[in-house]
């Protein structure tokens, strides 16, 4: 993804898009361009905050912290992981390490009622490490439920997780974490995302990540995609009968101007099959 | 992904396929690890039947004429993958589908491999005799569950092709050839839009009676989603039975792969009579 400029990313078109979550911050992990996330302050006090809609902000740190709410945050993210090789190449310390810091993070958040979410990498494998067990991801998010996250949102970061792969590990995290705090965060690498994120459904999960136009691509796969598109899941939803709140039409816009801004096609199917009718 | 043979793992395109960034090690990739096998989700059938369309459907849609050596590369490449069926070409005129006009040069090219079976699609009698002349043995019949569709796609009325069809199988069963038969537009047609669940019963219905030996449902334009397919199915499945029947998913709107994991997954079914059943494909 190339640099996108502020003006961009704060204007109006790039808003409107979710009435639940709007991610300005990267949510990639692995994927952070330092370049691309610098005007993280400008972003944040550039953008219009509609009423009903959440603005979360990714913060590694209490330094982070400090900067995102000195520039408005009202919401926050801190991003751990279930594989010890990649927390350590992604945020530069051990996984014990990164739960010290966010415990602070939190903690802070929790003293000025800023809500915290928290997000588990590699549920479903590992660049680095390969398999990952059910077990490994059960303690990671059950820490970080415990420390006071509202949500933990369980990431298929490399996108190889399958509906069994899904099912098993949903399992083991839903004996400490209620269905109700868990999130899925799937990768659409292999093609897999929206069988997976229908499996979580099943099991009674009701948040799910995505990315409009399916932005930002796999650092570990070159040309594969990334993120799971949002328009493709509102189609599944819409089809399914389930109620988002989100008009798909808006977002495929929000998704044509991103595209066009940064040079790219879209990787949702449904854009794709819309634009060229 | 089933139990790979040896022999298969071996061949230069499973190697090609396993890069290294595809889950390997020991296990294939997608694959559960063998301790973790037993928690599979419930339901699902132990084994599923991939049915290769790529050689017809997929280059039937392609804009570049593929040359007829290359396909029947394509297709012998096909058969060493483990594939048990592979759907070769289509005997229709080659006014109407140029990509086709090669039909008897890749029936007669390919090299039929013990254990594979290669259908062929055949519209009407005279394209099933070529078809049998060229070597062919087994074969397709195409419908549709909108008129529109119907009189577009193959130029006449869905009775009218239902008819022809009967020819057709007819001929076949006397041969011992066996026949399957689709039908499109089962989740929504390009023309009508909506297609409802009873039509595609109809037609679906009608195919199994002449004596079809499975139905192939299609999601011709991929506007299906995990609901629609539910419904279909559900409507499909009270008058054949679901080892009769396959899904065709179209990947146009990406959500393929979800609907072919819910006709994958156990349904109940309501009796005619009231009461239900639940039916594992």
């Amino acid at each position: 993804m190339g640099n996108v400029p502020s003006a961009v990313k704060h204007c109006l078109s790039y808003q409107q898009l979710l009435r639940e979550h709007l991610w300005i911050g990267d949510s990639v992990a692995g994927a952070l361009d330092p370049a691309q996330m610098a005007d993280h302050t400008e972003v944040m006090k550039g953008i219009h905050q509609y009423p009903g809609v959440r603005y979360p902000v990714l913060t590694p740190n209490l330094q982070g912290f400090h900067r995102a709410v000195a520039a408005g945050a009202t919401e926050i993210s801190v991003f751990g992981a279930a594989s010890e090789s990649f927390s350590k190449k992604n945020i530069n310390c051990s996984i014990e390490e990164s739960m010290e810091k966010f415990e602070e993070v939190v903690k802070s958040a929790r003293h000025m009622n800023i809500p915290a979410r928290g997000y588990v990498s590699c549920t479903l494998g590992c660049p680095y490490e390969g398999n990952i067990t059910p077990q490994k991801v059960t303690e990671v998010s059950k820490r970080l439920y415990g420390m006071g996250c509202y949500e933990i949102s369980l990431g298929d970061t490399i996108g190889v997780g399958t509906p069994g792969s899904m099912k098993k590990m949903l399992e083991s995290v839903m004996k400490e974490v209620p269905p109700s705090a868990l999130a899925v965060h799937c990768h659409d690498t292999y093609g897999q995302a929206l069988a997976n994120i229908l499996t979580a459904l099943q099991m009674g999960i009701n948040v799910v990540d995505s990315a409009v136009s399916g932005l930002g691509g796999c650092p570990y796969a070159k040309g594969a995609s990334g993120n799971v598109a949002t328009e493709d899941l509102i189609y599944m939803l819409n089809g399914l009968g389930l109620n988002t709140g989100v008009n798909i039409y808006k977002v495929m816009e929000a998704g044509d101007f991103i595209c066009k801004a940064v040079n790219k096609t879209t990787n949702s199917k449904v854009a794709q099959a819309s634009f060229n009718v």
